[in-house]
């Protein structure tokens, strides 16, 4: 099943942080569709839209592989379904 | 058009640090199968129905929760008002059915599980009269059930036989539930106009009209809409506030929509409502009074208090309603002041007081709820009290509802604490001059003529 996700990384900026997701992402077979970075508020926020092949990796199993990732480099790394944010901002 | 990483922040700022959560999905569930002469069985049959149909609901919840990212803060069940099984039963104590819904509600892990309850606006019948005698020992011999009666409707009146039977059955549960501070009046709500689909506590009942079972949803999110507010330029006129608190109610809304649909696909039954109330909890900022003095009006409860709660409750309803199309339950602001930090500063400070609440309540819902009040306030005085609210949600065709909290041994001043959601709260003052004559009158309160209209 492929699922369509947002992955949020917030905190402060430092070397490493997108090869580390995405090594994590390739190695759970999930595809980045789309990847932005910027600076909001002073924390650096980086989001990516990518497809879950929950066939690959369950959807839990990748959340906590990209907890675990976000927490060796000290950044805040959520993973969530891409509807929520759909539903919520769009009409 | 994609989602923008403004957006997606805005999204996990509401949730990490403005308190956005769903406060409650809850599975309604008809238990009219279950009926039977013999109380126990009909108790174990009850047990067995409701373990079944609730098994996965928290494993459910909590699969969403984390999928989604947006936290669920309670799983509750809603049962069929129980005097309708009680009127069945050969035997005058119902506790034995509150003792099977106490155990179910443990087994499947959800901390409430509302239905113990009877409606006679009109008149009270054989069940109704065994349940409502149950409930003072029922409420103190179980942990998670909750009681609720209506006893008026814009259709039928107030009856008063009910309020001031109600009024000594609040007297007594506080009572039997001395040792804890009197919390069983906590968990027993008497309304007027009750509705089928609440999803809230603890007045939260699956109705005659529904079917065999649903899943209703209560969003929540006064931390949020108050964020909103704090962060308007100070010069943003009403119009300005009523259009942000809005859109805010908007995407809390929809947020509610998706988990309830959610919800009820994977337990494979339908979806019913979502209530559009905003729920405060104790926790710092996720208050009503605060959204209500980020608006600019002192301490919640001076004067206008009931204007900007007017506003905010109306413009959560406009939010809401472009959000699902199955709006429900109560949807109305709450203003429990045991579960509102800011509530219970502003009584502190003596600008809230029980009359002024009161008169909140015509415009929101749902009234007087979970107010601490002196242990030693007369039967006759705690059915005035409700009779009044219920008269303005007569009148006005609206839910309306008291839940009293007589505390045994504590005078004004004094505070409990009921710790977690509900909080603690200050013993409010009660006016002396009761109508005590008027509600010994007993009788109905005939059904106003704004009820005519076929």
């Amino acid at each position: 099943m492929q699922t369509p996700a947002i992955l949020s990384v917030l905190g402060e900026d430092r070397v490493g942080i997108v090869a580390s997701i995405s090594r994590v992402l390739a190695e759970n077979g999930a595809n980045i569709e789309d990847i932005r970075q910027t600076i909001i508020g002073g924390i650096f926020s980086m989001t990516m839209l990518v497809t879950v092949n929950e066939d690959h990796t369950p959807f839990d199993q990748l959340q906590t592989n990209l907890t675990a990732a976000g927490t060796e480099m000290n950044v805040q790394v959520t993973l969530q379904r891409e509807d929520v944010f759909r539903y919520m901002h769009r009409i | 058009m994609r989602i923008s990483p403004e957006e997606i922040v805005e999204t996990l700022l509401m949730v990490t640090q403005q308190n956005l959560d769903i406060r409650t999905i809850t599975l309604g569930l008809s238990i009219a199968q279950c009926a039977d002469t013999d109380v126990n069985r009909c108790a174990d049959k009850v047990y067995e129905h409701v373990t079944s149909a609730a098994r996965d609901l928290v494993s459910i919840a909590e699969d969403i929760q984390s999928e989604y990212g947006i936290p669920i803060i309670n799983r509750r069940i809603a049962v069929t008002p129980v005097a309708q099984l009680g009127s069945v039963v050969q035997t005058p104590d119902l506790t034995p059915i509150a003792l099977a819904l106490d155990r179910a509600a443990k087994e499947v892990g959800v901390d409430f599980i509302g239905g113990f309850s009877a409606l006679v606006q009109k008149g009270i019948g054989a069940g109704d009269r065994r349940l409502i005698d149950s409930i003072p020992h029922a409420l103190a011999v179980t942990e998670r059930v909750c009681s609720s009666v209506n006893v008026a409707s814009t259709r039928a009146g107030i009856n008063m036989d009910a309020v001031l039977r109600m009024a000594e059955v609040v007297c007594e549960t506080s009572q039997t539930t001395a040792d804890q501070d009197s919390f069983g009046c906590g968990k027993l709500v008497l309304f007027c106009n009750m509705v089928e689909d609440n999803p809230f506590m603890a007045g939260a009942v699956h109705g005659v009209g529904e079917g065999d079972a649903v899943i209703n949803v209560g969003i929540s999110g006064p931390g949020v809409v108050r964020a909103v507010v704090a962060s308007l330029d100070p010069g943003a006129d009403l119009t300005e506030v009523a259009e942000a608190i809005k859109a805010t109610a908007f995407k809390i809304t929809r947020a509610g929509e998706l988990i309830a649909r959610e919800a009820a696909r994977r337990l494979g039954v339908s979806m019913g409502i979502v209530d559009l109330s905003l729920a405060p909890t104790p926790a710092e900022g996720d208050s009503v009074a605060e959204i209500i003095e980020a608006m600019g009006v002192k301490r919640c409860g001076g004067p206008g208090t009931t204007t900007a709660l007017a506003l905010l409750n109306d413009a959560v309803k406009k939010g809401g309603a472009m959000g699902t199309s199955s709006i429900g339950g109560l949807s109305g602001a709450f203003i429990p002041v045991s579960e509102d930090a800011g509530m219970i500063r502003a009584v502190q400070a003596g600008a809230l007081t029980l009359e002024k609440l009161e008169a909140m309540t015509a415009v929101c819902s749902v009234g007087l709820d979970m107010i601490a009040i002196p242990g030693d306030t007369p039967a006759e005085t705690i059915a005035a009290i409700v009779s009044d609210v219920c008269a303005i949600g007569m009148i006005n065709h609206k839910t309306t509802a008291a839940r009293l909290i007589p505390v045994a041994g504590k005078v004004v001043g004094d505070m409990v604490e009921y710790g977690g959601l509900f909080g603690s709260a200050p013993i409010m003052e009660v006016n002396a001059w009761a109508g005590t004559g008027l509600v010994r009158r007993g009788g109905r309160v005939p059904a106003p003529l704004g009820s005519l209209r076929n």
